[in-house]
């Protein structure tokens, strides 16, 4: 039994938050909330849960480019970056990611880093992220900062590498001359949907080919073993030829209330193979 | 408006009643435990009513609510303000649509307690009734709805989409407005509302489909 159920924290400070994770390692820590909102109890004592209310958190705020590294604090919103000129001109796949995000009404609450740490296989922001190699930034007051690659964060599904007692407190992209960046989503519907599949794909002439999917694995997948495929060989005469490799990748779709296994085997190739020609 | 002329109004009847509802509510919890925040220290609110101020429409409106009441239901219910609609109370309809300084939000995706600082405009809040908003004008004047449901929450973000974009294209008003759904679908008619309120000519249903 969780000693502060039905209590919501609302720390002012960063150092606030470690402490009050440290001191209560079942606390939930929440920024825009609208995962939790979907089935957010009336009662929260009925729930024995106790929520971490990162909202008011100004030191998560902010987006900082430097000359090698973009910096999202974990408060970012997707609108944050839709509304950001530097990201339109230089990673419009994060807009794109960004713009198929429920609607506005979510865009505007809900958060990149909540959205690495919700976990969910069928993110779109996470794939859009892990194809721009973004590194995630954890803080603990008992063992300070610590940095974990985003394509290496997830263990299985909703397991992280994120301990109880650690806050992401933001999110690291190098700056790349990208020369290719796409992103797709299919869903039900253009807006207010929950993807089916999901593909993220990068390619710099620095970092070779980058693909994330979404959807076809319990987590997020970088598709390693695609990737080098496409390095090595290029663009194959059919979308059946990323076969092995997307499975070598654990491309492992199942039937649920969105899709079909088959479906999405055959779709994620698809969308991969036109998004090359 | 019909409903001046009567002793009491509908409207009026369900502020009372919200108002009562909520009184009642705080008699029932008056021996329950009340944390308010910390000076320094990480404020923990809850279970318990907690007083707080929230800035709607311009005015400062004081309240007391559980922490976990959504902005959503501490308008309609605690607030006596029963514009913004409760539909699917998850986010995916729109209904509640409010700006919060200025950004389109779901109220019932977010807390109430989280709102406090904030400038709150919800529908009450664009226009009156003998200066109606131009988005509010052009939704009469194109009866851009048939059940009228979804309408406030429709003008909210209409209200947004204008803000940030004066003249959008028919695409940015599709995008804008994605988060509302018409269940009656008056979609074209609420597309050529907003085509109008920012003084653009208005579309057919064919240009509306085309994608």
């Amino acid at each position: 039994m969780n000693a502060d159920a039905g209590t919501i924290a609302m720390p002012d400070t960063i150092d606030e938050a470690l402490d009050a994770m440290a001191a209560n390692p079942d606390l939930i820590p929440v920024a825009g909330a609208t995962d939790l909102f979907v089935h957010w109890p009336e009662h929260l004592e009925a729930h024995e849960r106790s929520y971490l209310d990162l909202s008011h958190l100004h030191e998560l705020r902010g987006i900082t480019f430097t000359e090698e590294t973009i910096t999202l604090g974990a408060g970012t919103s997707y609108w944050d970056v839709i509304r950001d000129p530097r990201f339109r001109d230089e990673l419009p796949i994060l807009v794109n990611a960004a713009r198929t995000v429920g609607a506005v009404q979510i865009q505007t609450r809900g958060t990149w880093a909540g959205n690495i740490a919700n976990a969910s296989p069928a993110a779109d922001g996470v794939p859009a992220l892990m194809a721009c190699d973004a590194t995630v930034h954890l803080a603990s007051a008992a063992r300070g900062e610590t940095t974990v690659p985003l394509a290496d964060f997830y263990l299985g599904y909703k397991q992280m590498r994120r301990e109880p007692d650690e806050l992401i407190t933001r999110i690291t992209l190098p700056r790349r001359a990208y020369d290719f960046q796409y992103f797709e989503k299919v869903g039900a519907r253009n807006a207010q949907t929950i993807a089916k599949v999901g593909v993220s794909m990068t390619h710099a002439a620095e970092s070779g080919w980058r693909i994330a999917a979404a959807s076809v694995a319990p987590v997020t997948l970088r598709c390693r073993n695609l990737e080098a495929q496409l390095d090595d060989e290029g663009r194959p005469a059919s979308p059946d030829d990323f076969e092995s490799a997307l499975q070598a990748d654990g491309v492992a779709p199942i039937d649920d209330i969105r899709s079909t296994a088959a479906y999405r085997s055959k779709v994620i190739a698809c969308i991969i193979w036109h998004a090359l020609a | 408006m019909s409903e001046r002329n009567e002793g009491i109004s509908r409207r009026s009847f369900v502020q009372t009643l919200g108002m009562g509802a909520a009184a009642g509510a705080l008699q029932g919890h008056a021996e329950a435990r009340l944390t308010g925040q910390d000076e320094g220290g990480t404020g923990i609110v809850g279970p318990g009513p907690r007083p707080i101020t929230l800035r709607i429409n311009g005015n400062d409106v004081r309240l007391t609510i559980e922490p976990a009441t959504t902005l959503l239901d501490t308008l309609r219910v605690h607030a006596g303000m029963t514009g913004s609609k409760e539909i699917c109370d998850r986010g995916s309809c729109g209904g509640c649509s409010v700006l919060v300084n200025g950004a389109l939000t779901a109220s019932c995706m977010m807390l109430a307690c989280d709102a406090e600082g904030a400038e709150i405009t919800t529908v009450e809040g664009l226009g009156t009734e003998e200066a109606l908003d131009p988005v509010q004008e052009a939704f009469i004047r194109h009866d851009a709805l048939q059940c009228g449901y979804c309408t406030p929450g429709l003008v909210v973000a209409a209200r947004a989409l204008l803000d940030a974009t004066p003249r959008p294209s028919l695409d940015e008003i599709k995008q804008g407005l994605s988060g509302n759904i018409c269940r009656c679908g008056t979609y074209t008619n609420i597309f050529n509302a907003v085509l109008e309120a920012s003084g653009q000519a208005p579309v057919t249903d064919a240009e509306v489909n085309r994608g």
